[in-house]
């Protein structure tokens, strides 16, 4: 590790963290339902939109037909997307003449753009026309990013009102996301893209001569647009299949940052939106630093460990302040990988700039175990929030009973209810991790995908479906995941991790916009001091992760503990 | 004040009954030990899903040992942690046995109040003459009956004739005896208590197995017992929590055959049980029933777990001034003389005035003239003197004595005595005037003295408050509790009493109606509102309020309408029952935050123990320096049975409690029980290792 290494990890941070407070301040009165400075421009084609739709936009459902809307919607671009990619081979925009998709690699395609995972079986250059890309992928690119917003922002407004009996419209949500925020976020990100120099054009291929003379076909396509929305909408789906560590998708250090920038923009400025539309601002501010906390030692972790090497890489000659550099780009660094891997997976965007699979197995550990505590640091779009809004229920519930008070969050009574729909929401993870990852560690089917033995096997299974589940959709290199075991598995992963959460969440958002706001007193506890923020990452810690310890004890801590001892997979 | 001196316990005054405060007086530990086996029903272990998943593995565990014995393995390890899970679901009977066990100590006590006896059923209510003698259990809602002095009241209800006392020590461990009658507030009678004098004629308001007595013996005894909401909620947590972690387990079945690492199911259980919330899970009714029993002792009866759980989320507690925040009577605290009138002399009318004035008030001025102003005052008015008793009408007491008129009373009484004797208007004295308007805004009540057609001074009578009530105030509002104070004064006089108690908001000249609306507007807030009262008025807002005090000398509409009955009747009551409300819920959560936290040491423990036979390397795990892997496996099973037996007490006794403000409670009981919970098992296993290793038993 280096100063300057850590230097640039805390100029990166930093910058979110002053661009995430302001664009929180824009969210809070676009979700509010408040005139934002887009207004003008904009308003005429929301309502234009609405009348097309016919959605009549005052009309608010409750939490129950919000869900059902959501529903609805993602099923209606499942198929779509689904059908799309099934009859890619007849379709336009198909330069190199890609036949349609399997359809186990489309179930799971579809799957994973809808539910903003973005787990990619496919090599994007040699699978997927423009088109797809275009009309199937980057669409849903969108509209899975807005669903997350949306849902966030009915559990806040649950919170935030008293005794009502709605959460919001659905389709005024999702409109207003992609209208005001991702849009124009998306439009301009792209152009600073392309000036970084990722290609945007619908050529697919170009033909060029190399230093050695030789002719080399280089695969092209609307890469910029893409890009931006897959950073900003944290789905991290690449054009190519070397995702971020392409030169044509992260050209250099500068877009590195860019593309770091991009992942936690949006989910950062929605924690600091929440503490807004919630009434205290400083109960945003909690949540940023608990999720600071771990992040930041999901980060040292990872650049500590790669930083440190393997014994082996010594044992080689290799200069032991190199690090390890495998898989790795030599124009990101140590730091700037370790970074864009922590993020990505704390984050649930999924994109990754350098292997993670060959990252030591203690490097490798961090990334795996960000996203199993939920991807909620600060998570995906919206389903970041949400999801850490669950945590802290369980929090307040647990911590809240030692003030001697039935709990209550944001003046909100945390029953029975709530605790319910609460652990049925953390019993998705363990379930589609533990579940598939033990059925598939003695499945012959399964384990002809691995690229490993041993350890280090057993840690691609467990980051496959953590992946799946945690929607991060980020691979640990190796797997060969197109085959119809893991198709499926991962597929029904994906949905379990996504919808299998939502709906219990939303019973939450139902039950919490009924009650009635308390206004706090010296006898509640408060939820927006250090104590809470400790309290906060405990739980996160200890209820959130603590059941992947013995898996991760026969993977990477088993893999760590055997390469310290000279022994490798 | 009753908050530093505990109400003695007065229920199990027998002294054959255990004594309360030594939880493990031999008989009573024996005879839960028994229960705790009788308690491993799995239709009675169903209720707590966390020991029932114990005692189902436990079972399972067991049959592999016995095919281990019949097969001729050795046996030593999975018998033993057969028996430590045994050990575990047995612990946790145990302490749901102790905790019922206290209380049926005092139900025995009130069941032998509860008598088959004899009762004279009246035919005809207006006829005292004719009635049929008929077993009390036959008595039905409605029947009339006739109880004479030295006779058991045969069930609960109304007085409808008659005048008696009685002695209610069966109910209230009080032995004093007192007055019942027909009309007014104090005309419930208990079954069970006895007739002292007289007679009385009752109608029973309760069929038998509803009394008061029937009920109260169920609830000490736990037998109505259902769960709470909050304890609801807090097993829906633990059953999430022990979902989340056999899905931990069985997957660990799958990961350990890839690993080469097939762990033995045994060991997988002793994992699963170690890491489920068993401490909590195991403790989780003995706290509830604990809650009870504190209350129980504090001599108040609460009608459902539910209310004692409320209590401890009151956000608005409404007091009645009078005997709550002030001494019940007003009292003198000055005379004031008019101009021309010297204070001596005043006070010497004023003596006069009082001396044959029982109330009171009336003593209150005798004994503001002889301390305050040094007068000597006789023991009885003068031989002969004519006594003017005081009288709703005239508003005016006194004494006619050697030709003087005396007179002390409202001011206007006063002052139309004064015309009356004089035949002119009305005196004017500005100074009086003045004196009696600063009485008023103060807070205070003015009596005019005069003698004759002479006004001589004002006597400023004031409400005492208590001395330390404004501390208990200031305690409740750092807890984030509103006192609200309810008096009949007028609002002048309530906002001056109210400003010196230090309570946050008052009503004056409250009606029934106006608790009524007070309670529904806070709670239509969100807020949750504790009363006490026990007038047959009070009964609509002692049903509304979410916490209903009834006092045990209250009629029998306030008894019922409330959900806790207080049988000392203080309504400074209400202060500790919001105490022990919330002790319950912290120590609720304290275990339970213990209970998760223990978990990390139990992974350090276990997990390298797992696998190291086919990953030698994972030993650097082992932090602990565990001997074996037997020995790591057992003793935390050993460790997490015998904290519960260990936290016993604690669940018992509830966890310290101090009337802080959240965040400070919050960070005492964090570092004690989250930290500790984090810390005492690493200390806890490896000394449970060192133990079995130097018993040799692995």
């Amino acid at each position: 590790m280096t100063a300057l290494g850590w230097l640039q990890i805390a100029i990166i941070l930093a910058i979110v963290l002053l661009t995430a407070a302001p664009l929180g301040a824009f969210m809070a009165r676009l979700f509010g339902g408040e005139p934002t400075f887009l207004t003008p421009v904009l308003g005429p084609v929301e309502r234009a939109l609405y009348r097309l739709a016919g959605v009549d936009p005052s009309r608010e459902q409750s939490a129950l037909g919000y869900t059902l809307a959501m529903l609805v919607f993602n099923a209606a671009g499942f198929a779509l997307l689904y059908g799309l990619l099934r009859l890619q081979g007849v379709l336009p925009l198909n330069p190199l003449g890609f036949a349609g998709l399997s359809p186990d690699l489309a179930f799971n395609t579809a799957v994973s753009f809808v539910t903003n995972t973005n787990w990619q079986s496919y090599a994007g250059e040699t699978t997927m026309s423009l088109f797809s890309q275009m009309a199937g992928l980057t669409v849903q690119n969108f509209l899975s990013a807005a669903t997350g917003l949306a849902l966030a922002v009915a559990l806040v407004r649950a919170f935030a009102r008293s005794g009502s009996p709605t959460v919001g419209n659905f389709f005024v949500d999702l409109t207003r996301a992609v209208l005001y925020l991702l849009l124009p976020l998306a439009i301009v990100s792209t152009l600073v893209q392309v000036w970084t120099g990722v290609p945007q054009t619908l050529d697919a291929t170009a033909s060029v001569t190399t230093l050695e003379g030789a002719r080399q076909t280089l695969a092209l396509g609307p890469v910029a647009s893409q890009m931006a929305i897959k950073q900003l909408g944290t789905n991290g789906g690449g054009f190519f299949n070397a995702n971020a560590a392409h030169p044509f998708e992260n050209p250099t250090a500068f877009s590195n940052a860019l593309e770091i920038w991009q992942m936690l923009v949006i989910s950062t400025a929605l924690v600091f939106a929440f503490g807004r539309l919630a009434g205290d601002r400083r109960q945003g501010r909690a949540l940023v630093a608990a999720i600071g906390i771990i992040l930041l030692a999901g980060i040292a972790v990872t650049y500590w460990a790669e930083a440190a090497g393997t014994p082996m890489l010594h044992a080689a000659g290799l200069d032991p302040a190199g690090g390890n550099m495998e898989g790795k780009e030599v124009r990101f660094g140590l730091a700037g990988s370790a970074l864009f891997a922590a993020v990505t997976t704390g984050l649930s965007d999924g994109a990754v700039n350098a292997m993670h699979g060959s990252f030591t197995p203690l490097g490798g550990l961090a990334p795996m175990f960000l996203i199993q505590l939920g991807e909620i640091l600060p998570g995906g779009v919206g389903s970041g929030l949400y999801g850490l809004l669950v945590m802290a229920i369980i929090t307040v519930f647990v911590a809240g009973l030692m003030v001697g008070r039935t709990p209550e969050y944001l003046g909100k009574k945390i029953e029975a209810k709530e605790v319910k729909m609460a652990m049925l929401a953390i019993l998705i993870l363990p379930t589609a991790i533990l579940g598939f990852s033990a059925v598939a560690a003695v499945l012959p089917a399964a384990l002809a995908g691995l690229g490993n033995a041993g350890p280090h096997g057993l840690s691609e299974i467990l980051y496959a479906y953590s992946s799946a589940a945690g929607n991060n959709g980020s691979a640990f290199g190796g797997l060969s995941a197109n085959s119809p075991w893991w198709n499926t598995t991962l597929g029904i992963a994906m949905m379990l991790g996504r919808f299998g959460y939502i709906v219990p969440m939303m019973a939450i958002a139902g039950s919490l916009s009924t009650k009635t706001r308390l206004s706090a007193s010296s006898g509640t506890f408060p939820t927006h001091g250090p104590l809470f923020v400790g309290l906060l990452v405990g739980v996160i810690l200890i209820v959130g992760g603590l059941q992947f310890f013995p898996a991760l004890a026969l993977g990477p801590i088993a893999e760590q503990v055997q390469m310290l001892a000279g022994k490798t997979f | 004040m009753s908050a530093k001196t505990p109400t003695a316990p007065h229920i199990a005054a027998d002294p054959g009954a255990a004594p309360r405060s030594a939880f493990a007086s031999p008989e009573l530990v024996v005879r839960a030990a028994r229960d705790a086996v009788v308690k491993l029903n799995p239709a009675h272990l169903m209720r707590n899903p966390v020991i029932f998943v114990t005692e189902v593995v436990a079972a399972l565990v067991s049959v592999l040992f016995l095919r281990d014995v019949a097969a001729g393995h050795p046996l030593g390890f999975t018998g033993q942690i057969a028996a430590w899970l045994w050990f575990t679901v047995l612990f946790a009977n145990f302490a749901e046995a102790i905790a019922e066990g206290r209380g049926r100590a005092q139900a025995d006590t009130l069941r032998r109040a509860r008598t088959d006896t004899l009762a004279r059923r009246l035919r005809d209510p207006a006829n005292r003459s004719r009635s049929e003698t008929v077993p009390a259990l036959e008595l039905r809602r409605g029947d009339v009956v006739l109880v004479e002095a030295g006779e058991l009241i045969p069930g609960d209800g109304e007085i409808i004739e008659g005048i008696a006392s009685v002695n209610e020590a069966a109910i209230t461990g009080e032995s004093a005896p007192v007055i019942r009658e027909s009309g007014g507030d104090r005309s419930a009678v208990t079954g069970g208590t006895t007739v002292l004098s007289d007679w009385l004629v009752i109608r029973i308001t309760a069929d038998p197995g509803s009394s008061f007595l029937d009920r109260m013996i169920a609830l000490v005894e736990g037998a109505e017992r259902q769960k709470t909401p909050n304890e609801i909620a807090l097993s829906i947590l633990l059953v999430g929590m022990t979902l989340i972690f056999l899905i931990t387990v069985v997957a660990l079945a799958g990961l350990g055959r890839y690993a080469a690492a097939d762990v033995p199911v045994p060991v997988l259980v002793a994992l699963l049980v170690t890491l489920i919330p068993t401490t909590i899970g195991g403790l989780l009714s003995a706290i509830g029933i604990a809650g009870m029993d504190r209350l129980i002792r504090h001599n108040v009866l609460a009608m459902s777990g539910r209310a004692v759980e409320a209590a401890g989320d009151v956000d608005t507690l409404l007091l009645d001034k009078t005997g709550t925040i002030t001494f019940g009577n007003r009292m003198a605290s000055e005379i004031i003389p008019v101009p021309g009138v010297s204070e001596a002399e005043a006070a010497r009318v004023a003596v006069e005035a009082s001396l044959a004035d029982e109330t009171a008030e009336g003593r209150s001025i005798l004994a503001l003239a002889r301390q305050h102003y040094g007068i000597e005052v006789p023991a009885r008015a003068p031989q002969g003197a004519g006594v003017i008793a005081f009288s709703a009408a005239t508003r005016l007491s006194g004494l006619d004595s050697g030709g003087r008129r005396i007179r002390k009373g409202a001011i206007d009484a006063v002052k139309r005595f004064v015309m009356s004797v004089t035949d002119r208007g009305a005196p004017d004295i500005p100074a009086f005037d003045a004196a009696v308007e600063r009485i008023s805004r103060s807070g205070g009540t003015p009596l005019g003295l005069a003698e004759d057609g002479r006004l001589l001074a004002v006597i400023h009578l004031k409400d005492v408050v208590k001395p330390d009530i404004k501390e208990r105030f200031a305690e409740l509002r750092r807890m984030g509790i509103r006192t609200v104070m309810v008096t009949g004064d007028n609002p002048v006089t309530a906002a001056a009493i109210a400003s010196e108690a230090g309570v946050d908001d008052f009503i004056a000249e409250a009606t029934p109606q106006d608790k009524l609306a007070y309670i529904r507007n806070e709670q239509r807030q969100g807020r949750l509102v504790a009363m006490c009262g026990d007038g047959t008025n009070d009964a609509p807002a002692l049903a509304q309020a979410d916490v209903g005090v009834a006092m045990q000398t209250g009629t029998q509409a306030a008894r019922e309408a409330g959900n806790m009955v207080d049988l000392d009747s203080d309504p400074t009551k209400l202060i500790e029952i919001v105490g022990i409300g919330k002790q319950l819920l912290m120590t609720r959560g304290a275990l339970t935050t213990f209970s998760i936290a223990n978990d990390v040491a139990k992974y350090f423990a276990i997990i390298p123990a797992l696998f190291i036979a086919a990953i030698p390397e994972l030993g650097v795990l082992n932090v602990m320096g565990l001997h074996s892997p037997q020995s790591a496996i057992l003793s935390a099973v050993i460790f997490n049975a015998l904290i519960i037996i260990a936290l016993i007490p604690l669940a018992l006794r509830g966890v310290a409690y101090r009337a802080r403000e959240a965040g400070a409670v919050l960070a005492r009981n964090l570092l004690i029980y989250g930290l500790g919970g984090i810390l005492v098992p690493f200390a806890g296993i490896k000394i449970v290792d060192l133990a079995i290793v130097a018993l040799g038993l692995v």
